[in-house]
């Protein structure tokens, strides 16, 4: 600053190093940076010497060295321990799973879950959180108060206890499936069974055909594609609708019609639940577990408020002139919404939907309330059966990682692609 | 975005520079003295005053002293027990720890400061008790842990006297009439998470054959709770803590436990490995409540012992020979332990034969009465 007002004698004689900002900050920077490798070094100088004394030398060993372990090869000393058997079952595996796989494929396991909790979480709770949103700027009072409520009563308690109230109080007080000898579930028509153990439902299944069958489905896209490629090329030359669209809808569904009555066995069938002999699960059809059930509801409820709340700033930050030049221009309101309101809004609303989603992914590690067998669930029984609890703790932490990494390196790009290009 | 990107891989980078760099060094020693290195880098007069503190703070870790001096000096014994599970180790709504498990930490304190009272109570579920004992947060863990071999080797423990014989129980609705393992077929379990119950459930059910779901939770109301709400058709834990949650229990009389056993679980007191002289500590000091009932020696008769002539009993209450003393406590330990807390007989009698549990000593009476309690010699 000064350099502007008082000229060359200043810069001549020199500022005492200790005076001069410059310096300073970077001294500052550097001292810092001292203290906390010292501060972590001594932490760690700490936590292999007591490692030590209890006789866990893992962190002696080298960190790069190839073994084999129980016939799997490991490329570390330091995670040998994932390739034991990990002994323990779990209540939801996707992959394959039993007790006698190494602890790395309960790991995989619980990754697979968390995503699937994940995946499924985002999609609902972004659908959730924009009606609410847009509900919560309707004309229509009531609709709007509902929503409010919604918000402000979703916002302000903690998610454990929701967690808690949506398995305790929901879904656990559905009735048992038996008691005594007695069925006591309630069953839909369909047969869809509501239990405490769970949603039982009839579910499609394939048969020995299916195989074949897919085959036809992959000719019937082709087929499809095909007349939708020559159909357009005559519309063009024609310049008439040929009916495009309905055309190909019609080859692909002809064709998978075919492959269908062809075949000798159906290839798909619907799989009625049936209660198992001893009366305590199902057979067949599909359950949807009530500790995933709860889980799932908890994270959309809690982050569709949160959403909601983004999604109403985000409309109310466009312009009130856009809304006008539309209506002058004679769009209705669900016109005004989907071509003027929400494309700008969501220019807004991603940044910060992006830390929502984040939030939702981190915050299915509570799962362990609801016993769901995600990630971090799964890991704390490793760390537990095997006391190797740096390893494992650096293992999900780079997993979240990573999620999150994935999470925001995607919706970057999607913000990218959505934001004006000045032009 | 892009700036956080970039602190999130720097810090990152960091996180991996310090954790390889302290894993090459070949021991805790040589990474302290390897200290001062990055310091260099630093402007000189700031780099003493910064690695100064952080050394000598090092040597002052307990890694470099034994457990006993560490007790003394804080003139409390810190003791991991249970908080849920009455008769064993449970937080009372006075605000109290009671039970049996409880009264082992007692034992400890009265031999090795001379008050049963002066612990320091650490509540602990199942999976938070072995990283609190491995990392030095408490100084014993006394709270139904089984002995196993992987925990004494490989997790960095010692296991002291098994204080209470057990083996895993399932318990069942009397309503379902659930005879045997085959029975529950498609059933859901609830059991706790960290246990070797979880492992032994496993491994049996799989042995008969029978699939089932495991439903886990972290600590024993919660596991408790979801199966008397029905989410579980059974609960499995050491029949010990079953018959403890039954004191818990809503409706303790539609419940029951079935006549099966799952495993051996034998249950201890745990010290840290590697401190030898802690764990002969504890562990005479349990094998003294043992030969107290042995000898017939109760909180209330003890005085008299002290003139007896049983060159044993002498031994024992420290008035002959220096057994205390040569491990480093007071010579009047046992006497301390059996006069403050009871012999262990008395122990069990006071927790586990009253109502609602009544446990019958079986295998747990003395091995002069069948059962499996026996104390090496004092000598
Ligand atoms: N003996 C077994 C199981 C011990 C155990 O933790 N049992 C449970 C079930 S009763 C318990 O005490 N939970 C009390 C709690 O975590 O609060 C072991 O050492 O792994």
């Amino acid at each position: 600053m000064s350099a502007s007002s008082a000229p060359a004698q200043h810069n001549k004689t020199r500022i005492p190093f200790y005076r001069d900002t410059r310096v300073l900050a970077v001294l500052i920077q550097a001292v810092f940076a001292v203290f906390v490798v010292v501060f972590f070094v001594w932490l760690f100088g700490n936590m292999f010497g007591n490692l030590d004394t209890l006789g866990i030398t893992d962190f002696q060993q080298p960190f790069f060295r190839v073994e084999q372990v129980n016939g799997k090869t490991s490329l570390s000393p330091w995670f040998r321990f994932l390739y034991s058997s990990a002994g323990f079952d779990i209540l939801d595996t996707p992959i394959s799973y039993t007790r006698q796989d190494p602890y790395l494929r309960a790991l995989a396991v619980g990754i697979v879950n968390t995503i699937r909790v994940g995946v499924i979480g985002i999609i609902l709770s972004t659908l959730l959180g924009v009606l609410t949103g847009v509900a919560r700027l309707s004309s229509n009072w009531l609709l709007s108060k509902i929503a409010l409520a919604y918000i402000e009563v979703i916002r302000n308690t903690p998610l454990l206890v929701q967690l808690f109230f949506w398995y305790f109080a929901g879904l656990l007080a559905l009735p048992r499936l038996r008691t005594g000898e007695e069925i006591t579930a309630v069953i839909l028509p369909g047969p869809i069974y509501m239990t405490n153990r769970g949603i039982a439902m009839p579910w499609i299944r394939g048969t020995p055909t299916t195989g074949q069958w897919a085959l036809f489905v992959v000719a019937a896209i082709a087929l499809a594609w095909l007349v939708s490629f020559i159909l357009k090329r005559q519309e063009e030359k024609r310049q008439r609708s040929l009916r495009r669209s309905t055309w190909t809808f019609l080859t692909f569904f002809a064709v998978a019609a075919i492959g269908w009555f062809v075949l000798p066995v159906q290839p798909l069938r619907i799989e009625q639940p049936v209660v198992a002999d001893t009366g305590f699960g199902f057979v067949g059809g599909l359950t949807i577990l009530p500790q995933l059930t709860a889980l799932v509801f908890g994270l959309v409820i809690y982050t569709g408020a949160f959403i909601a709340e983004i999604v109403r700033a985000g409309i109310q930050a466009v312009p009130k002139g856009q809304t006008e030049a539309a209506r002058a221009l004679g769009l209705r309101n669900a016109q005004m919404l989907r071509l003027i309101i929400l494309p700008q809004a969501l220019r807004i609303i991603i940044p910060p939907m992006t830390s929502q989603y984040l939030n939702l992914v981190k915050n299915s590690s509570l799962a362990t309330a609801v016993a769901y067998p995600e990630l971090f669930q799964i890991s704390g029984t490793i760390l537990n059966q095997t006391g190797r609890a740096v390893q494992v703790i650096i293992i999900v932490m780079l997993s979240y990682l990573a999620f999150s990494l994935i999470i925001s390196a995607f919706l970057n790009w999607y913000n990218k692609r959505v934001q004006l290009v000045e032009r | 975005m892009r700036k956080s990107y970039l602190i999130i891989v720097s810090l990152l980078l960091v996180a991996a520079m310090l954790v390889t760099a302290c894993g090459a060094a070949s021991t805790p020693e040589a990474d302290q003295s390897s200290q001062p290195a990055p310091a260099e880098q630093a402007p000189a007069e700031q780099a003493p005053a910064d690695s100064a503190p952080a050394e000598s703070a090092a040597q002052e870790q307990p890694a470099g002293k034994s457990t006993l001096e560490t007790v003394k000096e804080r003139g409390k014994l810190v003791c991991g027990v249970n908080q849920a599970v009455p008769g064993f180790g449970y937080l009372t709504p006075e605000g109290d720890f009671e039970g049996f498990d409880v009264d082992a930490c007692k034992a400890v304190a009265a031999a090795v400061l001379g008050d049963a009272n002066a612990v320091e109570y650490r509540a602990l579920t199942a999976q938070d008790r072995f990283p609190a004992l491995a990392n030095g947060e408490i100084d014993l863990l006394s709270r139904n842990t089984t002995w196993t071999m992987s925990r004494d080797t490989s997790l960095g423990f010692d296991f002291t006297v098994i204080t209470f014989y057990d083996g895993q129980g399932m318990m069942v609705r009397k309503a379902d009439n659930i005879k045997s393992l085959q029975d529950l077929e498609g059933a859901s379990i609830c059991v706790q998470t960290g246990t070797t119950t979880e492992l032994n459930l496993a491994d049996q059910m799989a042995a008969a054959g029978v699939t089932y779901t495991p439903v886990v939770f972290q600590d024993a109301p919660s596991t408790v709770k979801a199966y008397e709400e029905g989410q579980c058709d059974a609960f499995t834990t050491d029949k010990s803590g079953l018959v403890s949650q039954f004191a818990v229990l809503a409706n303790p009389d539609e419940h029951e436990i079935m006549d099966v056993t799952l495993s051996k679980e034998p249950l201890g007191p745990v010290v840290r490995h590697g401190d030898n002289q802690w764990k002969d500590i504890v562990t005479w000091t349990l094998f003294s409540l043992i030969a107290g009932e042995e000898w017939g020696i109760t909180s209330q008769n003890i005085d008299e012992f002290m003139t007896s002539e049983e060159p044993e009993v002498k031994r024992l209450l420290g008035v002959e020979g220096d057994l205390g003393t040569g491990t480093g406590i007071s010579n009047d330990f046992a006497y301390q332990a059996i006069k403050q807390v009871g012999n262990y007989g008395e122990i069990y009698d006071r927790h586990l034969a009253v109502e609602p549990f009544n446990l019958a000593r079986a295998q747990n009476a003395l091995y002069t009465d069948g059962g499996l309690m026996y104390s090496p010699p004092f000598r």
